[in-house]
């Protein structure tokens, strides 16, 4: 059964910007999806639409098998939502936020105040369940949007950018959150601009860019698609020449760090036995940057953009291929 | 949504919207029985001998009706204009409009809101009144309570309105300001229009305010400048109009959905 099946759907504003040109996106219930684009790529627009917050001018959404459209009171009853910005009440305790959320669910009071207790010890905020809503950090007030779309326990939780200027720490305990919440069966819809997040907590991956997926699937087949990956080695002693091969692109980057690029057809072991026989010793060896965020970079650059816009999807596809 | 949860709903925004008023009761209920205590003092009762009677009442007892009613009105507006309107500016309206929340569920909450600070705020410049003046037995009681009902519902309505068009702060001053205010001052509040010239008297028809103010004086002091049956009819329709433009606003999503 698909959680959420979003069919060519389209956005223009006012303002005559095209945010979303017939985008196709199926999430299976039970999938952790990150949704993920650069900047104005369209997925606000995405959530907004689903959240019934930003008017479709075409196309579907479906939760469940139900049009939000015909069908709003059902749809949004499965459907908890976790915005960018905060948007609640700055003058109201955290504990009336959430229980008066579930009000509108048609929640009561006594099974609400049992499920605000629940979500706010879970999320530890329940020692701060009195204070005032302006009075918490960023990360606190996020962390209570968690907790108020969670009151009437929804079956798809949809968050946009959820641990955006979040210290490390919460972000973590965030993720541990989010990973136990669709461990115990909830649908869950990410978006985020920590790729490393992404590649953390997520089953797949949607890119979305200029208003159309420009690639979607498992974590494991796109991060396949990453054509080659970059290492960097830490050395046991100082460098002053490159060995002479020419099966690995190779640098220095200073006399005890080397980058070195591996394709995909090549292997790790090919490397290391090229390394032993100029007798370099590694002491460490880590990806120079996170693989989604170096596919992520790759898939967005300007060919991608020319190849989309200029020669149509196809040939873009073909040029994602190579990467 | 079942008939119980959706009044789980209902009572949810009303109950917010309760609490928002009574928690600032110094901004909300404190002023209108300041300014109300100084328009007893000076126009009824520094003034009010000098003019004498009006409609066979003294002056001071010909005028308290109106002034409760400006209360309601004022109040019931203000209410919902600056509530909504917050709730706008701070994107917590998304916290409904995200729910299995009608729309028309969320208009009663707010109206409901709206109507239950102007009842309060009435029953605190009638308070006042009474050490002012002696209203007489109410001549008819149910038209009283039908007539401010009525009138807070209407007014909640075109506060709802205003809500919903302003893009800021001044936005939800400027009507109250210079719609309102005029509006109810030219009602009939301080004055019979039968004081006035023939003309003026015409134009004063159509005032929607007057009608309002001479039922609930009708409704306290059994005298009227206007037909009572006209009053609750004109009243009627302005609620039907301006409850389905209302609604229509929420359903196209103005100015709370892009």
């Amino acid at each position: 059964m698909k959680a959420l099946e979003i069919t060519r759907l389209e956005k223009t504003y006012k303002n005559g910007f095209q945010a979303l040109k017939g985008i196709d996106l199926a999430v299976d219930e039970g999938d952790f999806l990150a949704l993920l684009g650069p900047n104005g790529a369209g997925k606000s627009t995405t959530i907004g639409i689903i959240a019934s917050l930003v008017t479709r001018n075409s196309g579907s959404v479906k939760i469940f098998g139900l049009d939000i459209e015909t069908h709003p009171a059902e749809t949004k009853s499965q459907l908890g939502i976790v915005p960018q910005e905060v948007n609640f009440s700055l003058f109201e305790t955290c504990l009336n936020i959430v229980v008066n959320q579930a009000g509108y669910y048609g929640i009561n009071k006594k099974v609400a105040y049992d499920r605000a207790e629940k979500y706010l010890s879970r999320l530890g905020m329940w020692d701060r369940r009195n204070d005032i809503s302006r009075n918490l950090s960023g990360g606190l007030k996020r962390r209570l949007m968690i907790a108020r779309a969670l009151l009437h326990e929804p079956k798809v939780l949809i968050l946009d950018e959820p641990t955006a200027g979040v210290d490390v720490e919460l972000r973590r305990s965030t993720w541990g959150f989010l990973k136990e919440t669709n461990a115990r069966g909830t649908t869950i819809v990410l978006t985020t601009h920590y790729l490393e997040e992404a590649e953390s907590l997520c089953k797949k991956i949607a890119i979305i860019d200029k208003g159309l997926i420009v690639e979607y699937g498992s974590m494991k087949d796109i991060l396949a698609k990453l054509y080659t990956e970059t290492f960097v080695l830490d050395l046991a002693n100082p460098l002053g020449k490159l060995p002479d091969t020419a099966e690995f692109n190779m640098r220095l980057t200073d006399p005890l760090t080397m980058e070195v690029d591996v394709n995909r057809d090549q292997n790790a072991n090919a490397l290391f036995e090229t390394l032993s026989s100029n007798r370099i010793i590694v002491r460490s060896m880590r990806n120079k940057s996170n693989r989604l965020e170096e596919l992520f970079i790759r898939l967005l650059d300007q060919s991608g953009v020319y190849y989309r816009q200029e020669r149509g999807k196809d040939d873009y596809q073909k040029a994602v291929n190579s990467i | 949504m079942t008939t119980k949860k959706l009044l789980t709903a209902y009572k949810t925004i009303v109950s917010k919207e309760l609490t928002r008023f009574l928690r600032i009761w110094v901004q909300t209920l404190l002023p209108p029985a300041v300014s109300m205590t100084l328009y007893f003092i000076i126009f009824g009762n520094l003034i009010g001998p000098r003019i004498g009677t009006m409609g066979g009442f003294t002056y001071m007892q010909f005028i308290a009706p109106g002034i409760i009613m400006m209360s309601i009105i004022n109040n019931s507006y203000s209410n919902v204009v600056s509530s909504f309107f917050g709730a706008r500016f701070q994107r917590h309206v998304e916290e409904m409009l995200i729910a299995p929340v009608p729309n028309w569920m969320i208009l009663a909450g707010y109206i409901s809101g709206g109507v239950a600070r102007g009842l309060i705020v009435g029953l605190i410049v009638t308070v006042v009144a009474l050490f002012f003046t002696e209203l007489r037995i109410i001549h008819n009681p149910f038209i009283v309570c039908s007539v401010v009902i009525l009138t807070s519902v209407l007014f909640s309505l075109a506060g709802f309105i205003n809500a919903i068009f302003a893009k800021n702060f001044d936005d939800i001053s400027i009507i109250p300001t210079f719609v309102l205010t005029p509006l109810i001052y030219l009602g009939g509040v301080f004055y019979s229009i039968e004081l006035l010239p023939e003309i003026w008297q015409s134009i004063s028809l159509a005032n929607p305010i007057l009608y309002m103010v001479n039922a609930f004086r009708y409704g306290i002091l059994g005298v009227s400048d206007i037909d009572i049956h006209i009053a609750f009819t004109i009243i009627l329709l302005f609620i039907v109009i301006m409850s389905g433009f209302s609604l229509y606003l929420l359903h196209r999503g103005t100015g709370i959905k892009t």
